[in-house]
């Protein structure tokens, strides 16, 4: 019977029928539902792992004791994860292994735009690319086989588009895998130098069967029609070019790495036109290229953000629609904001009116950097807040007191604990501040090391972000209100005042996840001057009119931070006397 | 009706996705392939959101593009206004009169443009109604993607008995009665407007 899924929920599904046991994954965008959509299966242990590299290992773990298990992150995740991930390469597996990595073209919800295929190349890992949901669910299984088969992990590859479309799929019965005997071998699974060149062997070795025996694999396939123009794809790009080119032969690619080189060559004979026709770097083009395969790509597709249908229609000269209309006035632009109620909200204003600067971090919280708050000076990866206002007391020690690092509670356990051990051990002067929100809040809510939550919702221990920091030896921890400015500002100004590491943790719950609706507070038309006070906190349910502010009852959240900055008592209302 | 592109756009947290759920079951009902695509995480929060929804024969590309959409329907009337590049030729935009001020308004370095339905309707067919109004006359205000699901499926000729019922598989048992009772709502003024 065919149903409707999400690329993510199919993946889920398809290492369900595929007998997969253990899911071990940390969240990120676009990859998280897949272990949402597992941890509802009861036949997969799914849990959330303090971060990839944590993931990989036990999910590592768990396939080299043999039960069939998957970990699923986003592309900067692999990131994380590379260490286990390329001597896993070496060590091989028991039972099946796969890794799925989600990449994020366009960077819908990612801070950069890096394509993981070149992790499958480097570490000799296959990577199977589907390019729709039901594509999504039956590789998984393949992969699962193919791991087994060969000794290796697999990495399915996925991108947004995939991961976040809903396709029809054909779903299966769980075939039941049982687990498989462990048998100690310490020249496979002990990585020590002498053990590890052995492994090298086999790792190329084995990469040069499977490449052998990619045709027998039942994986790619070519469908020919016009011999005048052939191109090769994979994953979305195939699905633009049956919409914009049918009369083009193609060579599907199921496997992108390791590409069948010489089918392709042979493929690339029988057409004239040669071109490869894929998403960010030219990682096809360039394997053929050097194989003396002649093709055209990245010169007809940029290598920035998603190709479209019209692209891949406009490169060929296929006539278009015309565009629609245009309204007559300049649209204003809409970025992302923080909700309204936003814990972040206060912790921002208060760091603001203090005049600190702030290394930041990946979250929510990143949205701080948004006019008009515009409160953060960095971003880059999972933890660097903390590391990079170590660095930046360095640069400056004269300004020192005047930087603080803000990360969330999820990314605190995920890669902040061990920045902050560093710092302390360092001698660091700098202040961290955890925006506790109880929650991993961007990517929808999931439950970490501190929320007292497993992945399948049961009861666990909840770590203490206080007793964390103390136990990493921090003397001096504060704990403040953020919907409270002067709650926050007092522990702000005690916290860089230490000689020393500093934590101030801002404790209150996401509101997305509360839900948590006070009563909403009315501007008085009378006591406002619209001074602009309680617009310097971007909240989206004021706005800003010509007699003074307006608040937007269907968005006010009652949280009551704008009514503690008014110095006029102008924001209250009937229910907030 | 052999072909549906519907481009469904808002705010981050107006509901869209359960519209779009709604929609691939009726396709699914209507023995269709279909495929929706949209985007989760950063751009959830507050931003301009959009989901596609293609049904057909058979459905290759997961986006509808620029030129592309028989409908676009819009939670909030600017957004319509920002995703108009999509329409075809022909197209039609079914909006709600909603508006929600973008952070360049709040903030009053942007003023939020006057007459948006009006400029709508002079660039093409488009259908406009007080979503939140109706909803509220329905029973919740949250049935507004209820509201505008009716005036879409009233305009684009679409299955009004198949899509009550992939509106009862899709929500909330609860919530049924009212959202059936928007969808009508929605449909009967889409064909008075």
């Amino acid at each position: 019977m065919k149903k409707l899924m999400l690329g993510n929920q199919a993946l889920a599904q398809g290492a369900w029928e595929a007998g997969c046991r253990v899911v071990s994954s940390y969240p990120g965008t676009p990859s998280t539902e897949i272990t949402e959509f597992a941890s509802k299966y009861p036949e997969i242990y799914t849990e959330w792992a303090a971060n990839e590299k944590v993931a990989l290992e036990v999910a590592l773990g768990a396939a080299v004791g043999g039960a069939r298990a998957m970990c699923c992150m986003k592309h900067v995740g692999l990131n994380v994860a590379a260490d286990p991930l390329f001597t896993a390469a070496y060590t091989g597996v028991n039972a099946g292994l796969v890794i799925v990595v989600a990449d994020d073209p366009g960077m819908h919800s990612s801070q950069n735009e890096q394509d993981s295929r070149f992790y499958a190349r480097s570490a000799h890992i296959p990577m199977l690319e589907p390019s729709d949901s039901d594509e999504a669910r039956w590789m998984v299984g393949r992969a699962f086989e193919l791991s087994e088969q060969f000794d290796t992990p697999v990495i399915v590859r996925m991108v947004t588009r995939i991961a976040h479309g809903h396709g029809l799929v054909e779903v299966g019965p769980r075939r039941e895998v049982p687990v498989k005997p462990y048998e100690k071998n310490i020249p496979k699974y002990v990585m020590m130098p002498a053990m590890a060149r052995s492994r090298h062997i086999g790792v190329e070795k084995r990469e040069n069967r499977l490449t052998a025996e990619l045709a027998e694999l039942g994986l790619n396939r070519v469908e020919m029609n016009d011999l005048a123009f052939g191109v090769v794809t994979s994953s979305t790009c195939y699905q633009y070019v049956k919409e914009m080119l049918p009369e083009a032969s193609v060579y599907k690619l199921d496997m992108v790495y390791p590409l069948p080189v010489e089918d392709i060559r042979k493929f690339a004979s029988q057409v004239g036109r040669l071109v490869v026709i894929e998403e960010l770097e030219p990682f096809i083009e360039d394997t053929l290229k050097a194989a003396g395969i002649a093709c055209e790509g990245k010169k007809l597709f940029s290598r920035q953000g998603e190709l479209s249908a019209r692209m891949v229609g406009k490169a060929f000269g296929v006539p278009m629609a015309p565009e629609g209309p245009k309204a007559d006035f300049a649209v204003p632009v809409r970025p992302p904001i923080m909700c309204p109620g936003c814990p972040h909200r206060g912790t921002y204003y208060a760091i603001k009116k203090l005049g600190l600067s702030v290394t930041g971090d990946i979250g929510c919280y990143t949205l701080g950097a948004a006019a008009p708050l515009s409160a953060i000076d960095s971003c880059v990866c999972m933890g660097a807040s903390i590391n990079m206002s170590h660095g930046m007391g360095l640069a400056r020690p004269e300004d020192a007191k005047k930087w603080v690092a803000v990360i969330g509670d999820s990314t605190f356990f995920h890669s902040g604990m061990t920045g902050l051990a560093s710092a302390v051990y360092n001698k660091s002067k700098l202040t961290l501040v955890v925006l506790d929100n109880r929650t991993t809040g961007m990517t929808g809510h999931q439950d970490h090391p501190g929320t007292g939550k497993t992945a399948k919702g049961e009861e666990t221990v909840a770590l203490d972000i206080e007793t964390v920091a103390r136990a990493l030896g921090v003397k001096d921890v504060f704990t403040a209100n953020p919907l409270n400015p002067e709650d926050m500002e007092q522990a702000l100004r005690a916290a860089v005042a230490v000689d020393g590491v500093s934590v101030v943790i801002a404790k209150e719950p996401c509101i997305m996840l509360t839900k948590a609706r006070k009563p909403s507070f009315e501007s008085d038309g009378q006591k406002c001057k619209n001074c602009g006070m309680c617009l310097k906190i971007g909240c989206p349910a004021i706005e800003k009119r010509e007699k003074g502010v307006w608040i937007n009852p269907a968005l006010c959240t009652g949280c009551g931070l704008c009514a503690k900055l008014c110095r006029f008592g102008a924001l209250g209302g009937q229910n907030h006397e | 009706m052999n072909k549906l592109d519907l481009l469904l756009v808002g705010v981050g947290g107006q509901g869209t996705l359960l519209a779009s759920r709604i929609l691939g079951a009726y396709a699914v009902k209507m023995g269709l392939d279909v495929k929706i695509n949209e985007v989760h995480g950063m751009a959830q929060r507050g931003g301009s959101v959009v989901t596609h929804v293609r049904m057909g024969f058979h459905v290759h590309a997961p986006l509808i593009d620029l030129g592309g959409a028989d409908a676009i329907v819009s939670f909030e009337a600017l957004e319509a206004a920002r995703w108009l590049g999509y329409l075809a030729p022909g197209g039609m935009v079914v909006t709600n009169t909603q508006r929600i001020a973008p952070m360049p308004v709040i903030t009053g370095q942007a003023a939020y443009p006057e007459g948006v339905v009006d400029s709508l309707k002079a660039c093409a067919n488009t259908v406009a109604l007080d979503g939140a109004a109706l909803a509220l006359e329905a029973g919740d205000l949250r049935a507004v993607n209820c509201v505008l699901l009716g005036a879409l499926g009233a305009k684009c000729g679409m299955d009004m008995a198949v899509l009550e019922q992939a509106l009862v598989a899709c929500v909330p048992p609860k919530t049924v009665e009212i959202n059936t009772r928007a969808l009508h709502m929605g449909a009967q003024a889409a064909q008075q407007a």
